[in-house]
């Protein structure tokens, strides 16, 4: 296991360094000078001349990239083109929305997909496992903030339960406040993450159904619930766990949608503002700090199949 | 077994024979200011207005036609760029089919909606067509990986070797043994990808990225309606139905066809 996590940590930092390139390749084909997007319209020649030089896109592309990657050694991010402060500190504060509300709606999402998936193979001939199977269906086809816009209608509009949008200004200075800010868009996204979880879980506990194993468990003695308990979830996880990181990775980057109906300042509109206004350090700032937690969230999970599955650590073992 | 298959027909049937009525006829003019502002549904107006008094149903089946030109045309351009990559991937040498592997499993990792976003971002404002390119490039990714790992998988087999000893050129037989022996799966796929790209539309609309109006999409509705939600909720209901009904029949087609390939013991994916 030792020699294991040193290898995935190597992986890791490989993986960081290519996409951090992909990236800065990426941003520099965008069309448009960031030094004409830094200073807007009706700037002359010599400003434009004077803010190339700050910016830096004067410079040859080698040498630009030699300064991004010291640049990203120091964990400089750069300043922001429109407010000129230092981007890293904003992405920080923002992350401490989009973080909860990302792993809040992931677990709830899991407490709702896990049950009901298992229920759905489990019990795929009787009418209410079909019934699962079918609102999930109709789960994948719903846009997420269609969802949200109802949520927001029917309970903070009609209802009047929660608030419809915002978030508190003093941010977590007054816990309850900032929790009931996030109760909605944290449905919202669990509702329609756990239409597609659902679906793998049951794809996995029909296949864990159909096993010689829990046969020979049932055949010695155990209920269905008691084989699936004690064999199933271990054996049925393990595909599923690698699912889970992918759809983990993506609500977090998809959080800019449901951040947008609810009006919340998290990472996803700071990077729909950088588009909107063009600022080249907060898209990229963005997208790297999301690079990084996408790929920490793929290292757990990798990790964690392996500690669930001991073929994986030791491919000697159970054959 | 064929039921998924003709409610899928069935549903995409429908959405597209609104986009080509939209074509020749329309309720009201997609502008024109024909009723009261947020009238609820009547007669004249089946899902009312909106806050300038446009007949939403109308905006709605214009909505159709754009969802679908999206649709189709993100789907074929991703089928068209990820099967191409992928053969060409999959007859590539060690080591530049690694370095393309895993390029693509670091574009897979990135949601559509954000490469679209960036996509957007690149070009001189949103439009119809960016919306088009930005979906299809991210759908080209994932059509890529599929297709590079199908056509490995029948490079692999004993007929490729026989056509090889009788002389065959590889591009011959990419288009007499290869093209045809992913065909079907790939199509499964980009189905599938059809639909999530009538949803990455909406979104990018939503969020003020995709077409710009008077040619409104579901998205871009949804997003105007939302203020007025408390009182025309028909506007949030009406093109939120619309494209739960086209993406799910969308959905309920590519399960059809997988169920139909299943069937079909020759092609076993």
């Amino acid at each position: 296991m030792g020699r294991y996590l040193l290898r995935r940590t190597f992986v890791l930092a490989l993986s960081l360094i290519a996409a951090g390139l992909v990236l800065f390749v990426l941003l520099r084909l965008l069309p448009g000078d960031p030094a004409a997007a830094l200073l807007g319209v009706g700037a002359d020649d010599a400003q434009i001349a004077a803010a190339r030089e700050q910016v830096g896109s004067d410079q040859p592309i080698w040498v630009q990239l030699g300064r991004f990657l010291s640049d990203l050694a120091r964990f400089d991010l750069g300043k922001s083109f429109v407010s000129n402060q230092p981007v890293l500190p904003e992405i920080l504060a923002r992350l401490t929305i989009t973080l909860p509300l990302t792993l809040a709606a992931f677990t709830l999402a899991l407490c709702l997909a896990v049950p009901l998936g298992i229920i759905a193979a489990a019990r795929a001939d009787r009418w209410y496992g079909a019934l699962i199977s079918t609102i999930s269906q109709f789960g994948l086809a719903v846009p997420v903030f269609w969802i949200g816009i109802l949520l927001v209608w029917l309970v903070a509009i009609e209802w009047r339960l929660l608030p419809a949008s915002g978030f508190p200004i003093d941010g977590w200075g007054d816990p309850w406040a900032a929790i009931k800010a996030l109760i909605l868009p944290v449905v919202t996204i669990a509702l329609v993450m756990s239409a597609s979880l659902l679906r793998y879980v049951r794809s996995a506990t029909l296949d864990v159904l159909g096993a010689d194993y829990l046969r020979k468990a049932r055949a010695l003695g155990e209920t269905q619930a008691q084989a699936l308990i004690r064999h199933g979830i271990r054996n049925g996880a393990v595909p599923v766990i690698s699912i889970l990181g992918i759809e983990l990775a993506s609500t977090l980057l998809g959080a800019v949608v449901v951040e947008r109906v609810f009006t919340l300042p998290g990472l996803g509109s700071m990077l729909l503002l950088g588009i909107q206004q063009r600022d080249y350090p907060s898209v990229q700032g963005v997208l790297l700090i999301s690079t990084l937690l996408v790929l920490l969230i793929g290292f757990a999970a990798d990790v964690i199949q392996r500690l669930i599955d001991p073929r994986l650590r030791d491919p000697g073992a159970g054959r | 077994m064929r039921r998924n298959l003709w409610i899928g027909a069935v549903l995409v049937g429908l959405n597209a024979a609104v986009a080509a009525l939209t074509l020749v006829w329309l309720p009201y003019g997609p502008t024109e200011m024909s009723g009261g502002r947020l009238s609820p549904p009547s007669w004249a107006h089946p899902a009312g207005t909106d806050r300038l008094g446009r007949d939403y149903l109308t905006q709605v089946m214009i909505g159709a036609r754009i969802a679908m030109t999206v649709g189709i045309g993100a789907a074929l351009l991703g089928g068209l760029i990820g099967t191409t990559l992928g053969v060409l991937a999959a007859f590539a040498r060690r080591g530049l089919d690694d370095a393309l592997a895993a390029t693509l499993d670091i574009l897979i990792a990135f949601p559509t909606l954000l490469l679209a976003m960036l996509v957007v971002a690149a070009s001189d404002g949103a439009s119809l067509w960016t919306a088009i390119l930005a979906i299809g490039l991210a759908m080209s990714a994932i059509i890529a990986r599929l297709v590079r790992i199908l056509t490995k998988r029948v490079l692999a087999q004993d007929y490729i070797t026989a056509a090889r000893c009788s002389g065959l050129g590889w591009g011959k037989i990419t288009i007499a043994h290869i093209l045809p022996n992913i065909l079907p799966t790939v199509m499964v796929a980009v189905a599938l990808q059809f639909g999530l790209a009538v949803i990455a539309e909406a979104s990018l609309s939503y969020l003020g990225l995709g077409t710009p109006p008077p040619n409104a999409s579901w998205g871009q509705l949804l997003q105007q309606a939302q203020s007025t939600v408390f009182r025309a909720p028909m506007g949030v209901i009406a093109p939120g139905l619309a494209l739960i009904s086209l993406v799910l029949g969308i959905n309920f087609l590519a399960d059809g066809l997988r169920d139909l390939m299943d069937a079909d013991e020759e092609i076993q994916p």
